[in-house]
């Protein structure tokens, strides 16, 4: 009886875990406003061949009635942002009197921007994120405060700036200048932080695909960011969304705008390379 | 007005006679549900649209009593019989007074 009962539950156990496993990314294809096909599934960029074949947007990840939704601007809550920010982006602030207009005229100009940030500033010697260069536009050539790092205001101003560049690869460069920025990141990437011991790979580029719990784990692309979360019906920045990460691990976290983030963002925006802006995405 | 309140209508530009059409609402509107405090403890009041309408050359297509519950920039899509050219009228009506509105003409194909 003992022996039976052990056997029983024995295969109980296997049974749960049977459901555990993998769940394969959806076999879908974004076509955001029935015209412009967005890469979503492309080949790994080299530097990442040791690691990953194919890298997956974290569009594939979500459920059928999310990646309906950021299919059509009209569906897509972010746009709202996206709509506050031209407001902004059109209006003068600061002591120069000038709006990001007055330079840089319609926010069409601004494709491809956001496609290779973060970036290196020759001028200053250090590797910038859009909100960086967002701020610096703010402080010194329109007399304006800065934003706060991942506040409204400025997640909103990056996502209007994603949402010209819709459809462009992600092409960050890794090389020269960079390369130091970009190595301390991949450290980053790959260390093991917090009470769980967790390093950004061991979910995203080892278990991606899998259930946690009720969450299908994707591989932590940030192609789509700014993402409009439909949990806090907002839009959140790379750098929040990092934050969130590590203090899951139970971990003290970085701050948004530090260094090591700024190096983690360039590390992580480098392994989606060939992948198709989506900011502003719509994520669960 | 409250601040921010800004509706947008996506309604096809042409359809044929007894088409059926799919009409998309969504209006920006923060719809502050009378339930939260505020860091003092006090009740925000509520202000919310409670009641949205469409019609189409002078005949009501939807009219929608709309509560509380419901969440920040409400969204309706629904479907629209186009019997003839003209326009669609929408109407939000705010808790403080306030009337949004917006229109959209159709022609026929």
């Amino acid at each position: 009886m003992t022996l039976l009962k052990n056997t029983l539950s024995a295969v109980a156990v296997l049974s749960i875990m049977g459901a555990a496993v993998s769940a394969e990314p959806a076999d879908d294809t974004l076509i955001l406003n029935e015209e412009t096909e967005m890469v979503t599934k492309t080949a790994a960029p080299s530097h990442l061949s040791d690691a990953l074949d194919e890298i997956y947007s974290g569009w594939l990840f979500r459920g059928t009635e999310t990646r309906a939704m950021q299919a059509d601007d009209f569906d897509n809550p972010g746009m709202i942002f996206v709509e506050q920010a031209e407001e902004v982006w059109n209006t003068p602030e600061g002591s120069e009197g000038k709006s990001c207009a007055s330079c840089h005229g319609a926010t069409d100009s601004m494709a491809g921007v956001r496609a290779v940030y973060p970036k290196w500033n020759e001028a200053t010697g250090e590797v910038r994120t859009l909100e960086m260069q967002v701020n610096d536009c703010r402080e010194n050539q329109m007399g304006a405060e800065k934003y706060g790092y991942t506040s409204g205001d400025m997640t909103n101003m990056v996502a209007l700036i994603s949402s010209v560049s819709r459809g462009l690869p992600i092409n960050v460069a890794i090389d020269g200048p960079v390369a130091e920025t970009w190595e301390k990141g991949k450290e980053l990437y790959y260390t093991r932080t917090g009470q769980l011991e967790l390093s950004c790979a061991n979910c995203h580029e080892d278990s991606y695909g899998m259930m946690i719990r009720a969450d299908h784990l994707s591989q932590g692309q940030i192609n789509g960011f700014p993402v409009y979360r439909l949990k806090n019906t907002k839009l959140n920045s790379v750098h929040a969304r990092f934050k969130g990460c590590v203090r899951d691990t139970r971990a003290e976290t970085y701050n948004p705008g530090s260094p090591e983030f700024v190096a983690l963002e360039l590390y992580v925006a480098s392994r989606g390379n060939g992948l198709s802006v989506e900011g502003p995405s719509i994520r669960n | 007005m409250a601040s921010g309140a800004k509706p947008r209508v996506k309604v096809p530009k042409t359809a044929a006679a007894g088409d059926t059409i799919t009409i998309k609402t969504l209006i920006s509107h923060k719809m502050e549900s009378g339930q939260r405090k505020d860091k003092e403890g006090n009740a925000i009041p509520r202000s919310i649209i409670n009641r949205f309408t469409c019609d189409f050359n002078g005949e009501n297509v939807i009219d929608v009593a709309m509560e509380p519950a419901i969440s920040t920039n409400p969204f309706f899509e629904f479907e629209a019989l186009v019997p003839e050219a003209g326009e669609f009228k929408f109407t939000w009506y705010d808790d403080d007074g306030s009337v949004y509105e917006e229109s959209k003409t159709i022609a026929m194909a």
